[in-house]
């Protein structure tokens, strides 16, 4: 098989529930800042949720936002801040061959039921039913938008991965650059999903919604006390470039995309299966060339439910248990679960820690789950390990789908 | 309302569907697509908006009595005479 082409991060734009800036999110993950906050949505009441507070007037006209959706005004957010960040000029790029690729768990509860709402108003008149229904509910929507807005002519669709979506983007993107069908991608994962009362409804069916008088310590992966999800919403796009194009232009390089795996348990609607995320680890790592102890992350999916964690430790104790300088943490417990943007923000937030040899922590770790033991599990705050070269993210999801990145400083 | 008043409201949806438009300063004998941004959908929005609001019926082959302020107001006249305004912008 011939060598790959290599291809590196140059931007990230993103909207976190505590932050709408990589400088802004990284400065909450170290400094213990949740983003979760009380939350109510029709039907379900009140709850908890993690909520981007983002201008979204920024990079839209009014009538933008009044046409689109929240997951595609978010992605516009998060492909304009990558643009800016990674210093591009997108006038120099054929618009044909910059392609945009959010991972999404799902798409178009939110305007559905938005429309149900507003039609029942009229007794179900569906005269009343909006022409916006259908562009607004097209699983390529988010993607969509964001070539309106910025003039884009090349391929964008989303990547439906459930949550394990949010690396799906990134790894697409390099895939195609690698098939030297694109020279530039716009990717990674947006989320609107705090926008639909199905989602909350059915968390809390199975007993998987969480539940916690003082909303920041809701989500609280690997803890005892730990009872369920909280909804996020959130994007991440990064912009995705071939090594040699980056070099030529002199880009700031986060890092590099070292590997990747994708796979499924084929198992269970819901239930996760160590073997896959075994298997999915190991496969990122082959792809990487990379033995477990080389890794330096391990950026953990862990959603704060009982049986998913433990599951997910396990795996961690299987597969990088003889690492001595493996180092594990969590962002879901900082800003609840983004759903298709998960994983995407969660790599996000520790690309910095390649530069400064920090790792941000996993936070309301009161009392660690004996099932949930790991080997450096950094805790509660953060931890300066002296350098970190490689990192692992992980992201898994509904009907036993499972993706894994690898990423690293650029090897000379 | 009077003919001034169904002006007001046919401007005051305009603003709701064209948020980023100066509509105050409309002039009511030109088309409206060629002094404001507004494409079909945008169009369709100000049928429903009708509906909505009013419960104004446009069939189809009336929307061309749209096409321009002072059109509006002589097509949606008669039918809002016995209606009162409901304002949503400040247009």
């Amino acid at each position: 098989m011939p060598e790959l082409a290599r291809v590196v991060i140059t931007g990230v734009g993103l909207t976190a529930p505590n932050g709408n800036s990589l400088a802004e999110f990284r400065a909450s993950l170290l400094a213990g800042r949740s983003g979760v906050q009380p939350y109510e949505i029709r039907h379900v009441g009140k709850t908890l949720a993690g909520v981007c507070h983002f201008d979204a007037l920024r990079h839209q006209s009014k009538k933008e936002l009044r046409r689109g959706t929240r997951a595609g005004s978010i992605a516009v957010y998060c492909a304009s801040e990558a643009v800016a960040d990674a210093g591009l000029d997108l006038a120099r790029y054929d618009p044909q061959r910059v392609g945009v690729f959010p991972g999404i768990t799902e798409h178009g509860n939110v305007e559905t039921e938005n429309e149900i709402a507003e039609v029942a108003k009229y007794q179900f008149d569906l005269s009343f039913w909006s022409h916006h229904h259908n562009p607004r509910t097209v699983a390529n929507n988010p993607a969509g938008e964001v070539t309106l807005n910025l003039g884009l002519k090349g391929p964008a669709y989303c990547l439906g991965g459930a949550c394990a979506a949010g690396n799906l983007g990134l790894i697409h993107g390099a895939q195609l650059l690698r098939l030297g069908e694109i020279d530039l991608a716009l990717c990674g994962g947006v989320s609107e999903s705090i926008r639909t009362f199905g989602i909350f409804a059915s968390f809390a069916a199975e007993g998987a919604l969480a539940k916690h008088a003082e909303p920041s310590k809701a989500s609280r992966p690997f803890d005892r006390h730990r009872n369920g999800i909280v909804v996020a919403e959130g994007g991440c796009l990064y912009a995705l470039e071939r090594l040699e194009d980056a070099q030529r232009r002199g880009a700031r390089i986060y890092a590099e995309l070292l590997g990747h795996c994708v796979n499924s348990d084929g198992t269970d609607f819901v239930l996760p299966d160590a073997a896959g995320q075994n298997a999915c680890i190991r496969g990122a790592l082959a792809s990487a060339r990379l033995e477990p102890q080389c890794i330096d992350l391990v950026s953990t999916h862990a959603t704060s439910t009982p049986s998913g964690d433990a599951i997910e430790a396990r795996v961690v104790r299987e597969v990088f248990g003889d690492g001595q300088r493996t180092h594990v943490n969590n962002t879901k417990s900082f800003i609840g679960h983004a759903m298709g943007a998960a994983g995407a923000l969660e790599l996000a937030g520790n690309l910095p820690s390649l530069a400064d040899g920090v790792v941000h922590p996993t936070i309301n770790l009161d009392e660690l789950d004996p099932a949930c033991e790991m080997r450096n599990l950094v805790a509660n705050e953060p931890r300066n390990v002296g350098r970190v070269d490689t990192i692992l993210n992980m992201s898994f999801g509904m009907l036993g789908i499972n993706s894994a990145v690898v990423v690293g400083r650029p090897r000379a | 309302m009077t003919e001034e008043e169904v002006a007001l409201a046919v401007k005051d949806i305009i603003q709701t569907v064209a948020p980023d438009e100066d509509v105050s300063s409309l002039d009511p004998e030109q088309r409206l697509r060629e002094q404001i941004d507004l494409d079909s959908m945008d169009f369709l929005d100000i049928v429903m908006e009708l509906r909505k609001l009013y419960g104004v019926q446009v069939p189809e082959e009336d929307y061309k009595e749209l096409a321009t302020l002072a059109g509006c107001v002589r097509y949606l006249h008669p039918k809002l005479a016995a209606k009162s305004l409901h304002c949503a912008t400040s247009a």
